[in-house]
């Protein structure tokens, strides 16, 4: 969920990135392509972007080399896959790092901080970050996307969500200031089909046209000329 | 043939090699008649015949004459074969397969068999192949070949009995079943046999390949396009073994398992598919996913599996067949989605593991002991890609990546340890007020709040294309504190109904047609 912002490097980063994207695609299972993928996780801090094939390719080649791994970068691709919530992309990388990597410090903060988000514990999880300004606050645009995910998750949740419980989900101060005095003021949330029921689009089960020619077709043209 | 081992890949019916009665250069005649037999079929692409040898007068000279030891060398039937250069090669691949089932490989002969499999496949990524081969052999080579990189990842990882022999060697050829190197031929094999333009290309009807079975009538090849297509399964399992179940999906997308392929027309490789397939979205909490695919497997095989009794794939059957039944297990106890199940398969399951299930989503410590028991009994064989580090200590590590996996499954199933309490009450009231509910809980209300949230997340997936899809069964909004329950009638199935009767209609029509009226 990360935005994209006006960066200000030399090199136009769409062209680096997409020799990197053409790297992961068609030559992943290469040593030498290591470095490439450890700058483009830089670029993808640095520029506000992010791509799970090409960090998930880069832990893969630390699992293949661990002498060569880098956990300053792994910390990285971690911070920038809980920015990714709600897609999966936290675990999906834990289960490519070796547990003796996990039980350093930063990371064990870190999948403490996924546990929170993971079970919508967000008080905790901005008490948690706000301890750990050092780990999270490397990776601009971190505080947005994880609001962003918990709307996400509100907007499932709610139709009308109180107040001070927005507040607290999405960690926004001035939020609570404006219910000085006002007493229990509740949000309405966009409507969606988690919400709201009758926005449901029917199942509707579709059949394809071309079930139905098929049909046609294997019983040849049988009906006569006049009814 | 590749797995009839346990997770310590030292099964107990095999016997160590001993030099006593085998003779390496003795050449029965049955096995002279049969390399004779088998050299010219493949020179006439009789794939009838080839089929019937290497399923057949295989099985039965090796039950016959080498139950526990290795066939005859290659060096000494080479002469019976005009010393042909590829058949040597796929005799050899037959010869290790062999030794690989019957007999515990010596760390020469891992070596070896890589060497063969390297030859083997430069041959055919040259393009100067011109043999039709049966599909089963195809899928077997490729099979084996992920099989035996596995079994050498886990013998190369118990360093703690090693001898100095063998350290020496694997010093030495520190090449052999490399992960580098094993990956990139199944890459490379896709990519010469370019299988998934072929794919691609048949979908707008310019290319004919699943309707052939991969079978080329057009007096070529079908050996590099059948096993480009069947390294897109080993690419998809490799990674399931390494723990990377998102880029094992995507190796695996040319392929559409909605429909049947070339991937169904062999048992084994229709099982494996869907094994892995299931087994990832299992890891990927792409719940519904794995049920589907897996109900619709257990049902083929259920129907099927009697045809199979007398196949030497049939352990192998089974025991899958049971894995994909403990999957499932976990897969409905993480996500109820009964309806999801038919009905055959269903009582299959709760035979098997009904009270097991009741038990596992009681969500206690006794409930997290079942999860681990079925998990490690149906995962893959997880290993551990890197070489050892020789300067170290000595341990073995060879259980690493499995202890990893375990444990993120286990870690995930807690975090929806109280999501099972929600879905009861929720399934028994229409609306409940939060504060009813969470004193029914015993938990306080903003600790309510939280699981409701929890409940939301963990049974809305994100798909690939980042779209939300709900795999509740029973689902709720909240307005303000109070918690509604949506009411979920199943969609009437229209469609179904209508073909069916635009089928019988036809039908009548066609009737009609032929009476000839005087």
């Amino acid at each position: 969920m990360g935005r994209e912002q006006p960066q200000q490097q030399a090199q136009p980063p769409s062209q680096m990135s997409y020799t990197v994207e053409q790297l992961v695609a068609l030559n992943p299972y290469n040593p030498d392509i290591l470095p490439d993928l450890e700058n483009y996780v830089n670029e993808q801090v640095s520029s506000q972007t992010y791509s799970l094939d090409a960090n998930l390719c880069l832990l893969r080649l630390y699992q293949f080399e661990p002498e060569r791994m880098s956990t300053q970068i792994v910390a990285r691709i971690l911070v920038k896959a809980l920015m990714a919530m709600p897609a999966p992309d936290f675990s999906l990388c834990l289960f490519l790092i070796p547990e003796r990597v996990q039980m350093e410090e930063q990371f064990k903060t870190l999948i403490i901080l996924s546990h929170y988000l993971e079970t919508a514990r967000f008080r905790q999880f901005w008490d948690e970050a706000a301890k750990s300004r050092h780990i999270v606050e490397v990776v601009p645009g971190f505080e947005q996307a994880i609001q962003a995910y918990a709307i996400h998750v509100l907007s499932l949740t709610y139709q009308k969500v109180p107040r001070p419980v927005l507040a607290e989900v999405a960690n926004s101060g001035w939020i609570l200031e404006k219910v000085h005095g006002r007493g229990h003021q509740l949000i309405v949330l966009p409507r969606n089909e988690f919400n709201h029921p009758e926005v449901k689009k029917s199942a509707g089960e579709s059949v394809p046209l071309d079930h139905i020619t098929h049909v046609r077709l294997t019983y040849a043209p049988a009906m006569p000329a006049t009814l | 043939m590749a797995s009839t081992y346990d997770y310590e890949d030292t099964a107990n019916h095999q016997s160590q090699q001993t030099d006593i009665g085998y003779d390496p250069n003795f050449v029965p005649d049955s096995v002279k008649s049969f390399v004779v037999h088998l050299y010219r079929h493949i020179r006439e692409k009789n794939v009838y015949e080839i089929h019937q040898m290497y399923e057949g007068s295989f099985q039965t000279l090796s039950d016959r004459m080498f139950k526990e030891s290795p066939w005859p060398s290659v060096d000494a039937i080479s002469q019976y074969v005009d010393q042909d250069h590829v058949f040597c090669l796929l005799y050899q691949e037959m010869w290790f397969r062999h030794l690989y089932a019957r007999v515990s490989p010596t760390l020469k002969q891992r070596i070896d068999s890589w060497d063969n499999y390297c030859s083997l496949f430069s041959v055919v990524l040259h393009g100067v192949v011109n043999m039709q081969l049966p599909s089963q052999w195809l899928w077997d080579m490729v099979d084996e070949f992920v099989y035996q990189f596995q079994s050498f990842c886990q013998y190369r990882a118990k360093m703690k009995n090693k001898t100095e022999q063998e350290i020496v060697l694997l010093k030495q050829f520190d090449q052999a079943w490399n992960v580098y190197g094993v990956l990139n031929f199944l890459q490379a094999l896709v990519e010469k046999s370019q299988i998934i333009h072929i794919l691609e290309q048949e979908k707008e009807g310019l290319e004919q390949f699943t309707a052939t079975d991969g079978y080329d009538y057009n007096g070529g090849s079908n050996v590099l396009k059948v096993l480009g297509y069947f390294s897109m399964v080993g690419l998809l399992r490799v990674h399931c073994l390494l723990g990377d179940y998102e880029t094992g999906l995507k190796c695996l997308l040319p392929i559409d398992i909605s429909r049947q392929g070339v991937y169904t027309s062999v048992i084994g490789s229709h099982i494996t598919t869907i094994y892995h397939y299931g087994f990832a979205n299992l890891m990927l909490r792409r719940y519904t996913d794995a049920i589907r695919e897996f109900n619709k497997i257990l049902l083929y095989i259920y129907k099927t599996k009697q045809y199979y009794q007398k196949s030497p794939q049939y352990e192998q059957i089974l025991k899958k067949n049971e894995q994909m039944y403990a999957l499932l297990a976990l897969s409905l106890s993480l996500c109820p989605q009964v309806k999801l199940v038919e009905e055959t398969v269903n009582s299959q399951l709760r035979e098997k593991y009904g009270e097991k299930m009741t038990r596992m989503q009681r969500h206690d410590e006794e409930a997290f002991a079942l999860y681990d028991e079925l998990f490690s009994y149906a995962c893959p064989k997880f290993i551990t890609p890197s070489p050892p580090v020789f300067e170290e200590r000595l341990v073995n590590y060879n259980q690493d990546a499995y202890r990893l996996q375990l444990k993120l499954f286990l870690y995930e199933v807690k975090q929806q340890q109280s999501l099972a309490g929600v879905r009861t009450f929720l399934k028994v009231y229409s609306t409940i007020s939060v504060g009813k509910l969470a004193s029914y809980m015993e938990v306080d209300e903003p600790t309510l709040r939280t699981i409701l949230m929890t409940y939301k997340h963990k049974t809305h997936a994100v798909d690939p294309d980042g779209k939300v899809i709900s795999t509740a069964d029973v689902d709720f909004f909240l307005d303000d504190d109070m918690i509604r329950v949506i009411e979920s009638k199943p969609a009437k199935q229209y469609g179904d109904y209508f073909l069916r009767q635009i089928v019988k209609l036809e039908g009548v029509i066609t009737d009609m047609d032929r009476i000839k009226l005087e």
